[in-house]
């Protein structure tokens, strides 16, 4: 318990103070993460949105490979973004493993799933007869799929706070993509791991509560605008 | 004859194989109210989705203004653009009912001034304007539904298209809304196809009647036409007919015929030859009651039945009696007022004469 209560004076006090190096990994741990999911909404929601609204042979298929790919584990993930990435890799001469790119594209794989599942969830949960209703109002297919996006607007929001919560969290992509250098691709995840093993507790704890602050603090914001306007 | 403002021709929707809709012919004047009745599953609102643009036929056509729609092709969305359609769900957008009411004006790209004003209009002529600002979601099924008619009226549609509007309300609010969809008809003269399966709606709104069954038009007519003189026994029985029965033109004198029905004798007016089987048809209020042992007053009804009241089931301002007129003719019903069923004393067993003019009679040919 000593150490838990010596690591939390010291992480607080190393938030205050500022330290640099803490700064920079917390920011780098926002950018990245946050473009992966902004990534992953672009590509998952008009992707859950074709599934959910369409008919066509292998829909069925593709559903569940997008509802198994929401639990894709991020070392498996990690092993096969590092695979093309490498030196020799297919996409070797990108020369990206080992940059925050080479993060954002494996967080954006571990994301996309989330967003699309929960996109399919979000558009089939809506009622089916809307549809015709809005198209008998005049709605073109665009002004459609877009008033969709509305109506389904908390669960799509909820969807981005899973795809955020995914990628923020993860640690094994990060590490093998990523490699987890310093001032370059450290991140919160990676940077816990490094230190709790080296045996610095003060400090693993310092950069967990500020990843659960940096967490907190998007759900917050993203549960603003969700709530935004709503009477019980 | 002018050319209708919408038609259908040679109409079919096949599912999983199976023809639920087959309308070789359908139209629709400008100004009027078509009213579509028919039995749960007739095909009704299949039409209704055909001719509102809104599902392809299998095959056949729709024609607007005598223009042919132009399926799957850019073009149909201005043509959808010329309808509105409410349906039995009010299906209100997440938002405000001023923003719901204004949705199909901004999909059209309305300039914003008009938008605001049709609004205004609409919400204030659907008795509404105290909602404006109120989320949607919060509006009982009455107000939810006069959100939606006043969404559907803001267009200002060539064609209106309403899918059973009232039969999710409660009678009062079904009532009131009833009447006032009847006086805003009126005074804007739009177009209307009415789909419903309520017979009293189709009386109090439509001009001209269309019944509807297993995906196929048995009959289209004036009200009266449609209610008064059904030509068949499934539109018979759907608009009110209760009681059926099989029989032959025996005799005819200076327009009047004699029907046979298993040995009684029925008279009717009617064009059918002697010889020919009929079915005769009767309106359960069409029908009179009284007590066999009650001397007949000076009654210019030319039909006299016997039997006994068998069973009677209270409708509240009404009694549906149905009178046992013995193995020939089997069971009559007619309805009764709540104060005669008193004053006669019915009762299970009671004897009872019920009688009718021959000009209640209606026969089909068969």
């Amino acid at each position: 318990m000593e150490l838990i209560w010596q690591g939390m004076v010291q992480a607080v006090r190393l938030i205050l103070s500022g330290d640099p190096q803490v700064l920079q990994i917390t920011w780098l741990s926002l950018k990245v993460s946050a473009a992966a999911t902004f990534l992953s909404l672009i590509a998952g929601i008009p992707a859950g949105m074709v599934l959910a609204l369409t008919r066509f042979p292998g829909r069925g298929l593709l559903v569940a490979l997008v509802n198994t790919g929401m639990g894709l584990p991020p070392v498996v993930v990690g092993l096969f973004v590092s695979i093309f990435l490498w030196r020799s890799g297919p996409l070797g001469f990108l020369e990206l493993l080992y940059t925050p790119t080479a993060i954002v594209i494996a967080q954006f794989i571990i994301a996309a799933p989330i967003v699309t599942g929960l996109t399919i969830a979000a558009v089939q949960q809506l009622n089916p007869k809307l549809r015709l209703q809005l198209l008998g109002l005049g709605a073109s297919r665009g002004q459609l799929l877009w008033l969709l996006m509305r109506e389904a607007r908390l669960p799509l929001l909820a969807a981005a706070m899973a795809g955020f919560g995914g990628v923020i969290s993860e640690v094994g992509a990060s590490m093998m993509v990523g490699g987890n250098i310093q001032g370059q691709t450290r991140v919160l995840t990676t940077a816990t791991v490094l230190e709790t093993g080296k045996g610095n507790f003060d400090v693993a704890i310092a950069l967990s509560l500020l990843l659960l602050a940096l967490t907190f603090a998007v759900n917050y914001l993203l549960t603003w605008i969700q709530q935004r306007g709503r009477t019980p | 004859m002018t050319v209708p403002i919408l038609e259908g021709a040679d109409l079919a929707v096949l599912y999983a194989g199976q023809r639920v809709l087959d309308v070789p012919r359908i139209e629709v004047q400008a100004g009027e109210i078509l009213a579509v009745i028919g039995p749960n599953g007739a095909g009704k609102s299949t039409l209704l989705r055909v001719l509102g643009l809104l599902e392809p036929p299998a095959s056949g056509e729709v024609r607007l203004r005598g223009r042919r729609v132009p399926w799957g092709s850019a073009g149909l969305l201005a043509v959808r653009r010329r309808f509105a359609t409410v349906f039995q769900e009010p299906l209100l957008c997440d938002a405000t009912v001023e923003a719901n009411v204004a949705l199909p004006l901004r999909l059209r790209r309305r300039p914003a001034g008009e938008v605001a004003a049709q609004v205004t209009v609409w919400l204030r002529r659907l008795g509404i304007a105290h909602l404006a600002k109120r989320g949607a979601r919060s509006l009982s099924g009455g107000e939810a539904q006069r959100a939606s008619l006043a969404r559907a009226f803001a267009v200002r549609p060539d064609v209106l298209l309403l899918d059973e509007p009232f039969a999710a309300l409660d009678p009062p609010t079904r009532d009131e809304l009833l009447r006032l969809l009847q006086e805003l008809l009126r005074q804007e003269s739009i177009t209307t196809i009415f789909v419903t399966h309520d017979r009293e709606e189709a009386l109090r709104l439509g001009d001209r009647i269309a019944v509807m069954m297993g995906g196929r038009l048995h009959q289209v007519g004036s009200p009266s036409a449609v209610f008064g003189r059904p030509i068949t026994e499934e539109v018979a029985r759907f608009v009110g007919v209760e009681t059926i029965l099989a029989g032959r033109v025996t005799g005819e004198r200076a327009g009047l015929l004699t029907v046979e029905v298993n040995g009684t004798k029925i008279e009717a007016l009617g064009a059918a030859a002697v010889g020919e089987p009929v079915l005769v048809c009767l309106r359960p209020e069409d029908l009179v009651i009284r007590r066999l042992e009650a001397r007949a007053g000076r009654e210019s009804a030319r039909n006299h039945l016997e039997g006994r009241v068998e069973e009677a089931i209270a409708l509240g301002a009404q009694y549906r009696v149905r009178i046992a007129c013995g193995p020939a003719l089997g069971g009559v019903i007619a309805l009764v007022t709540k104060q005669s069923f008193d004053d006669l004393g019915l009762e299970r067993g009671t004897p009872v004469v019920l009688t009718f003019k021959a000009s209640a009679v209606h026969l089909i040919r068969r």
